[in-house]
């Protein structure tokens, strides 16, 4: 049998094969050779065979019939032999298998070889690999080589006691005497390895480390070897760049940290040292920077005092301000573990920390984003903001959505100013939109609404903003809802921030319905988009234009857009009185912590069904139930789907407020004959009063009935009532103002007044155009807050230009029925 | 640190020391995907990286990538250092090494490794005792043209 080839050989060999096929047919050949030869029981060339085995291991295939051969390569007494067949146990055996268990004799026996080179391999492995029974088994041996004054083996039995600690963690006591006079050892090696030997276990014991601090104190012996590196001269041994043993530094310095943690009296005796070393070391080379990072991490953990943790501080600022990049980022990591501790300290490298968000590489910018954000403040938010604006507009991807969250959350916690605030939205929704959280869309309108002088600002830059791109989701759904909640504004040209944009109802109109048809739009954006449609109905003239959008997509793909079409159409069909009072301005909305983004993210815009369902809305769950009981008794049909599907006119993905808001405005917005009931907790959803049911509500319910409270020169006024739910003090009053002459009435104002013991609100009317020949009305409701229920007064005034001359008219309401303030 | 990794720019392994228990699948399975991590860095970028839930640092000599996978409480600049005076070793032991003596010696590349290291912790700081030690130990083998 001729000799198995060469190792270097069969290296030479494979990597002569051009392709991946070639050379498995080469790797083939070679096992089916090997493990003859394994069969053989050849002993000569047993380690040549186990090598070129962990060669083709190492590119990637199978070896694992070698691993018995391993086995009898270590209990073979060839050095070479013992070599490769440790070698090949570490890379080949793992303690997961049973067969790694064969080696516990062997390693034991060469544990006590009478050579210290095979003892130090045993050490190797066992410390490398050793499952938890070898470690029990050997740990003895372990231990006492821990004792012998042969430094090149105390050193290796210092860290393979490290690794049966953490094998076995019981098994840490036994090791204790040895450590004893560990530290008085000259070796670097042994010093090391003892380091890390007292590291885990003070790590891993309260008990010990205790032990460690009082007992054998620990803390001045270490002070003492550190001392004795830096103040020594150069000794070439351990020199790297002018450092002695950095290595040696940087575990003695950890140790320290574990040591003073929480320790007054450990610290203040390492205060000295760690003031020195933070001093005195070079800096000009990556060795005296990983000393000094040690170092600063030390100091911030121990109870250090003032003047060394700003020096700490400013060790990391001189870093931010290094060529390294590694540096760099060391730098900020540290930075962003003690911002919160040490705040003020960390602010005053801000700038350097915002210079650092234009480096090239990304975990570097991705540092200093955090760390930005967790500097922000009510002083410094404008500049900051606005590197961080630019920051997003030229960072990656994966950046963006954080950066956009972040800045959002920034903003709304120190925004100087509403306008501002507005404008920071405006300029992530158009720089980051398709970043934007899901979440931000509810959050950012409502915002908008409780901004309300900015609201015609706000909708003229929206709008703008869509007829440049209509590709971002979120910024595209926050800009329909705000063209369908304040197009009127923004047709009136009444934007006062900024210069005022012509605008007709016409092209509004041509942007929503381009939002529908557009491939780039999502369907819960085409919602949007319809229902902002439906809102301008009341907002806008072109009715016809309206009414002829909503008809076409009654027989749209999308089941949710041709459930809401019908729906409107509906509205327009045979519940046009309701019309108005239904869209009207949304009242401000308070953000509770319940109808938080979760809630809002599953509910956007899809499923109607949930938004009842969940148990958020009390006002609304309540009468959806009751409503049920009310239409069993009367031999309701199926009006349940009503109440669903009639629920998003108004964007479904605003959520829990929005909700809350329709069962108020469900008894506000009543048409003339709507019955209010006198019981308030049974109110059912407005919509079903008005759409199904409402024949059958007359017979049950008490009703206000409306009154006439003004009525001269053609302009008519009615008023009619609702109680609120929530509050029975309060009165809300819907006015409807209808004009019978041939021409229309214009600019249209209504205003009220009432006695000081009321309280009044006016919301925003329906328009103020009251069309002639009775073809429409003006709504307006008023809530009239009456605690003290009094008979309630009113004086109204009126103004408006017909037919080219302005008009105005005071009156006094004083026939209102007792019901409606008692 | 729980391993070390040596590969080419092409992304072959030359050597793979691990301290932590994985089986076999696993390794491949990390070994793989770091290194196609590492491949896709730029040259500006910074030695280290997160992945997963470790630190990675990395350093290229020439052809070959040495990747360590660090703890959360490890000093991410020693490493650095680690990595260099590994390099140091092998570069006195070989004379002038280059990715080749390491292809062709793979098997002495992990004996200087595991003088320098044990367990993932150095054990030796002085580059002269290190070496003496391989030295000493090489001469009870027998030579290795005869054996391997």
């Amino acid at each position: 049998m001729p000799a198995p080839i060469r190792l270097r050989e069969l290296i030479r060999t494979i990597r002569t094969a051009r392709t991946q096929a070639e050379e498995r047919e080469m790797i083939q050949k070679e096992c089916a050779a090997i493990r003859s030869s394994f069969r053989e029981e050849d002993n000569t060339y047993r380690c040549r065979n186990v090598a070129k085995l962990l060669y083709m291991h190492m590119l990637g295939y199978p070896a694992h019939f070698g691993q018995l051969e391993c086995l009898k390569l270590i209990a073979s007494q060839k050095f070479t032999d013992k070599r490769i067949g440790y070698l090949g146990a570490m890379l080949l055996l793992d303690e997961r298998q049973d067969v790694h268990l064969l080696m516990t004799n062997c390693i034991k026996n060469d544990l006590n070889h009478s050579t210290q080179y095979v003892q130090g391999l045993a050490l190797c492995t066992l410390g490398c690999m050793g499952s938890s029974e070898m470690c029990r088994d050997l740990a003895g041996e372990v231990e006492k080589l821990l004792k012998t004054s042969n430094s090149y083996l105390r050193k290796k039995a210092a860290l393979c006691a490290v690794h049966v600690i953490r094998k076995v963690p019981e098994l840490m006591e036994m090791f204790l005497p040895a450590t004893k006079n560990l530290l008085s050892e000259k070796n670097h090696g042994v010093l090391h390895t003892s380091v890390v030997l007292l590291t885990e276990m003070c790590e891993r014991s309260p008990d010990m480390l205790s032990h460690f601090r009082k007992n054998e104190k620990l803390v001045p012996q270490l002070v003492r070897i550190l001392k004795n590196l830096i103040m020594s001269g150069y000794s070439p041994e351990h020199d790297v760049s002018g450092i002695s043993d950095p290595f040696l530094q940087v575990r003695i310095l950890r140790l320290l940290r574990i040591l003073g943690k929480g320790d007054d009296d450990s610290s203040e005796a390492m205060n000295d040292i760690l003031a020195q070393v933070a001093t005195n070391t070079e800096t000009s080379k990556n060795v005296g920077n990983a000393i000094l990072y040690e170092t600063v991490l030390t100091i911030m953990d121990i109870k250090s005092e003032s003047g060394l943790r700003v020096l700490a501080i400013n060790i990391l600022g001189r870093f931010l301000l290094n060529n390294d990049k590694n540096i760099r980022y060391v730098a900020l990591t540290s930075l962003l573990k003690t911002v919160q501790t040490d705040h003020n300290a960390v602010q005053r490298h801000r700038s350097t920390i915002v210079d650092c968000l234009k480096d090239l590489d990304v975990s570097i910018k991705r540092r200093a984003m955090e760390l930005s954000f967790a500097l922000v403040n009510g002083n410094n938010i404008r500049g900051m903001m606005k590197e961080l604006l630019y920051f997003l507009d030229s960072c990656d991807p994966d950046f963006k959505a954080d950066c956009a969250s972040g800045i959002f959350l920034a903003a709304e916690k120190y925004a100087p100013s509403k306008r501002w605030h507005i404008d920071t939205i405006m300029r992530v929704l158009t720089t980051a939109g398709s970043y934007v959280r899901d979440d931000s869309v509810p959050n950012l309108i409502q915002l908008i609404t409780n901004s309300v002088e900015m609201h015609a600002y706000t909708v003229q830059r929206l709008y703008k903003a869509l007829l440049d791109d209509i590709s971002q989701q979120p910024l595209v759904q926050v800009a329909s809802w705000c063209i369908g909640e304040y197009g009127d504004l923004l047709v009136s040209g009444q934007c006062e921030e900024e210069e005022p944009i012509q605008v007709s109802e016409d092209e509004v109109l041509d942007v929503l319905e381009g939002l529908l048809v557009s491939n780039l739009s999502t369907p819960v954006t085409r919602g949007y988009s319809l229902t902002a449609i439906m809102k301008l109905s009341t907002r806008f003239s072109s009715l016809n234009r309206i009414k002829k959008v909503v008809s076409i997509y009654g027989s749209s793909i999308d089941v949710e857009l041709q459930q809401r079409a019908v729906e409107y159409n509906a509205l327009f069909k045979k519940y046009d009185h309701m019309r108005s009072a239904l869209l009207e301005r949304m009242p401000i909305m308070e953000k509770t912590a319940t109808n938080g983004p979760a809630e809002i993210v599953q509910t956007n815009g899809e499923t109607d069904s949930t938004i009842l369902d969940t148990k958020h809305l009390p006002n609304i769950t309540q009468p959806a139930s009751q409503a049920n009981d009310l239409l069993d008794l009367l031999g309701g049909n199926d009006v349940v789907p009503v109440i669903q599907t009639t629920v998003p006119t108004k964007p479904a993905s605003a959520g829990g407020e929005l909700l809350d808001l329709l069962g108020d405005l469900s008894l506000t917005g009543g048409p003339t004959p709507t019955p209010a009931p006198s019981v308030p907790m049974s109110q059912p959803p407005f919509l079903l009063d008005g759409l199904t049911s409402q024949p059958l509500f007359n017979d049950i319910a008490a009703v206000i009935p409306p009154m006439t409270a003004y009525n001269k020169n053609g302009l008519k006024i009615e008023f009619t009532f609702e109680r609120s739910n929530p509050n029975p003090n309060i009165a809300v009053i819907t006015i409807h103002a209808t004009n019978s002459t041939e021409a229309e009435m214009t600019e249209f104002v209504f205003q009220a007044a009432v006695p000081k013991t009321f309280q009044l609100q006016l919301l925003s009317p329906s328009s103020n155009v009251v069309p002639a020949l009775n073809q429409g009305s003006v709504t307006q409701v008023i809530r009239v807050l009456n605690p003290q229920k009094q008979q309630l007064r009113m004086r109204i005034k009126l103004t408006y230009t017909h037919k080219g001359s302005p008009v105005q008219d005071l009156a006094e309401v004083n026939n209102f029925p007792p019901q409606s303030w008692q | 640190m729980q391993f070390m990794l040596l590969f080419s720019r092409q992304g072959k392994l030359r050597l793979q020391k691990w301290y932590v228990p994985l089986c076999d699948k696993e390794k491949k399975k990390i070994t793989r995907e770091l290194v196609q991590t590492v491949l896709a860095r730029k040259p500006k970028m910074c030695s280290f990286l997160e992945w997963r839930d470790l630190k990675i640092v990395y350093k290229r000599y020439a052809s070959l990538y040495f990747c360590c996978a660090i703890e959360d409480q490890d000093n991410e600049l020693i490493t650095l250092e680690i990595i260099h005076r590994y390099v140091e070793l092998l570069d006195k032991y070989f004379g002038s090494v280059c990715e080749l003596d390491i292809i062709f010696n793979f098997e002495k590349a992990y004996f200087i490794l595991d003088e320098f290291l044990l367990g993932g912790e150095a054990q030796e700081t002085s580059k002269k005792n290190v070496l003496k030690a391989i030295e000493q130990a090489d001469l009870l083998q027998e030579p290795r043209h005869e054996v391997l």
